[in-house]
């Protein structure tokens, strides 16, 4: 068996799902190595073994945290170069990306993107992506050096089997180069109380619809335990913050279910949300496109609808 | 200062987007813009050199032949010169190969500041302008959302999943931009005019110096071993609001497929 790298992506140790995520794809391909960079592992370890790593390696270094994506991407290359992995896995977030596009140019590997699959084939990894919005399903393998994959959250269920966790410090070399970019302030994104727009396995967004008014998307997502989105031309109204925009250049989501509110489904929200397993939609407009991609459709008034079904879901809970 | 843009051209996404016989995106059977991301950059860049003393936008794309159209429109928007680099041999390069073509006719460009859109609207793959700061060994300040350049010192604000970040550095840089960044402006018809006159000059890869087997599909570090249209989702119910019996039926089909 094989060395598998996993790029551990977390916020002061508290490890994101698509950590567990990785690491049980890359308990199809090898063993699991998780690495983490810069400070808190005490409180990812625990997180980290119950996932199915049999290593960790940590590095601790002010200049993963003190600058953007460079010294991360150096760090791992220098991992990579002594591990050896066959294949290294990273989440897809800008960052995760970032890293990745970099640790591809540094290793000479081929770089694989926004995977929703990854399985072990012949010679390798097999990667399965969805492109075009979703209209096509494309699989690929890295035929180049120390094959690097970005994995898409949600992309697959994670599945505990505690791994044997050797924990190894690493000692990097970032150089001068790679502290150029400077982050001199961090803005903590405040928290909602409800679930990870990424992680979430019900995501309910509402558009311009809504009229501006996101009271009824929120309580029938709090009703259901949902994480709230937006289109674009909700957050461009000044309605919802950026942060939750769904769609081409918001996040990509693909929950178990998706409630699309008061949401034409043009191209560019498709984008980030055709990937969802089950979907739903309540728009006016019997004609809207997002019809045409919908489980369970309603077509009327969300400010109706919404509060309805909220109080049919109460009465059912309790 | 000197302003370099890269620029994609890219299959219509509101038109039918496919793939060619060997597997890469279809780039000329198809109709094809200035992907609308990129317009980002480009604007971006007309408003730094409205706040620079003496500032000249070059715009670079590396494509086919149509890709010229690209180049066009940022001309007419407002950018000073374009260089198109197109080779028969850079076809069906991936990102790794595009970013190489890209950093070497960037590179003789020797600008102050390289503007990128966020992603292209094709490969949306978001890995082409840290590859290029990488390659250049430019300081990387990509997803900006807010771009102030005071002297040489350039910050940028970046919204990640976690946090917003001030990110700063001296020029040179590499910045990407993403579609909160501004507003980019249509052309004018004085644009449209002035655009006709400005130099296009165009490379091929002897021009930079690349050997045509560093590019290309048999170049490329990455295989696509098959695709598929996606199988057409079978349709879904579709009820009306109907006084509260659409909220009935919603909340029970909600519960047959245990969500709730
Ligand atoms: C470069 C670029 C990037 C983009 N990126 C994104 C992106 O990341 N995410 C994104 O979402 N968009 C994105 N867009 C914008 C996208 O093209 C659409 O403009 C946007 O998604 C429309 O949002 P909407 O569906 O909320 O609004 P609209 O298209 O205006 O649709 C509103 C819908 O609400 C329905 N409606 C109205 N009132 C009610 C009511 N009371 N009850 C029920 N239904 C009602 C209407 O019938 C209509 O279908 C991008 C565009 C560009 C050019
Ligand atoms: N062929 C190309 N020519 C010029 N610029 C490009 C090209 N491909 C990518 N870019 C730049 O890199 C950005 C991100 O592209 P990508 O990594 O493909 O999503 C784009 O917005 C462009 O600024």
């Amino acid at each position: 068996m094989t060395e598998i790298l996993v790029l551990v992506d977390h916020i002061n140790g508290a490890v994101r799902k698509t950590t567990a995520e990785l690491l049980t794809l890359a308990r199809r391909l090898g063993e699991p190595s998780a690495v983490f960079l810069g400070a808190g592992i005490e409180s990812a370890r625990d997180a980290l073994s119950k996932y199915g790593a049999d290593k960790i390696y940590t590095v601790d270094d002010d200049a993963l945290v003190d600058y953007l994506v460079a010294p991360k991407a150096e760090a791992l290359a220098q991992l990579v170069e002594q591990v050896r992995p066959a294949a290294t896995l990273i989440a897809s977030s800008p960052e995760g990306k970032e890293v990745a596009a970099r640790l591809a140019i540094k290793t000479s590997s081929g770089l694989i993107t926004d995977a929703v699959d990854v399985a072990q084939g012949a010679s390798g990894p097999v990667t399965t992506q969805s492109v075009f919005a979703g209209n096509y399903s494309v699989t690929a393998q890295v035929t180049q050096g120390r094959p690097i994959i970005t994995v898409k959250p949600n992309s697959v269920t994670p599945q505990e089997s505690q791994g044997a966790v050797v924990e190894k410090s690493f000692e990097v070399e970032v150089s001068a180069a790679a502290k150029s970019a400077r982050i001199v302030e961090r803005l903590p994104r405040e928290a909602t109380g409800r679930p990870e727009l990424t992680e979430a396995a019900i995501v309910v967004s509402g558009g311009r619809g809504t009229g501006g008014n996101f009271g009824p998307v929120e309580e029938f997502a709090d009703a259901l335990g949902a994480a709230v989105g937006a289109s674009r031309a909700a957050v461009d109204s000044g309605w919802y913050p950026h942060a939750y925009q769904v769609g081409q250049t918001g996040k990509t989501v693909s929950p178990q279910l998706y409630v699309a509110t008061g949401i034409s489904g043009a191209i560019q929200h498709r984008a980030g949300m055709q990937t969802s397993k089950t979907i739903v939609a309540i728009n006016k407009d019997d004609g809207a496109p997002i019809f045409e991609l919908v489980d369970f459709g309603v077509v009327g008034d969300l400010h109706a609808v919404l509060p309805a079904a909220t109080e049919l879901i109460r009465k059912r809970k309790s | 200062m000197k302003i370099v843009c890269c620029v994609k051209y890219v299959p219509d996404a509101t038109a039918d987007r496919k793939f060619a016989a060997d597997h890469t995106v279809d780039r000329v059977g198809v109709d094809g813009v200035l992907s609308e991301l990129d317009e980002y950059a480009v604007e971006e860049a007309l408003q730094i050199r409205e706040g620079a003393d003496d500032c000249e936008i070059i715009v670079v794309t590396v494509g086919p032949e149509p890709a010229r159209a690209a180049i066009l429109k940022s001309l007419q928007m407002g950018a000073d010169a374009g260089v198109h680099v197109v080779d028969e041999a850079i076809h069906g390069s991936d990102a790794v190969g595009t970013s190489l073509v890209l950093a070497k006719a960037v590179e003789r460009q020797q600008a102050d500041l390289v503007l990128c859109g966020m992603a292209s609207t094709d490969g949306s793959m978001s890995v082409v302008p840290a590859m290029l700061a990488e390659r250049l060994g430019l300081a990387q300040l990509t997803f900006g959302t807010e771009v102030a350049v005071d002297g040489t010192t350039v910050r940028v604000r970046r919204d990640d999943d976690a946090a917003s970040e001030i990110i700063e550095a001296t020029l040179p840089v590499l910045i990407s931009v993403t579609d909160q960044a501004n507003e980019p402006r249509y052309p004018s018809f004085k644009g449209i005019m002035a655009a006709k006159k400005k130099p296009v000059q165009t490379l091929t890869l002897a021009d930079l110096g690349i050997d045509s087997s560093e590019v290309g599909t048999e170049a490329a570090w990455t295989k696509v071993e098959e695709m598929r249209a996606r199988p057409p989702r079978s349709a879904g119910t579709i009820v009306a609001a109907d006084d509260g019996a659409g909220a009935e039926r919603l909340v029970e089909f909600l519960a047959s497929q245990k969500f709730i």
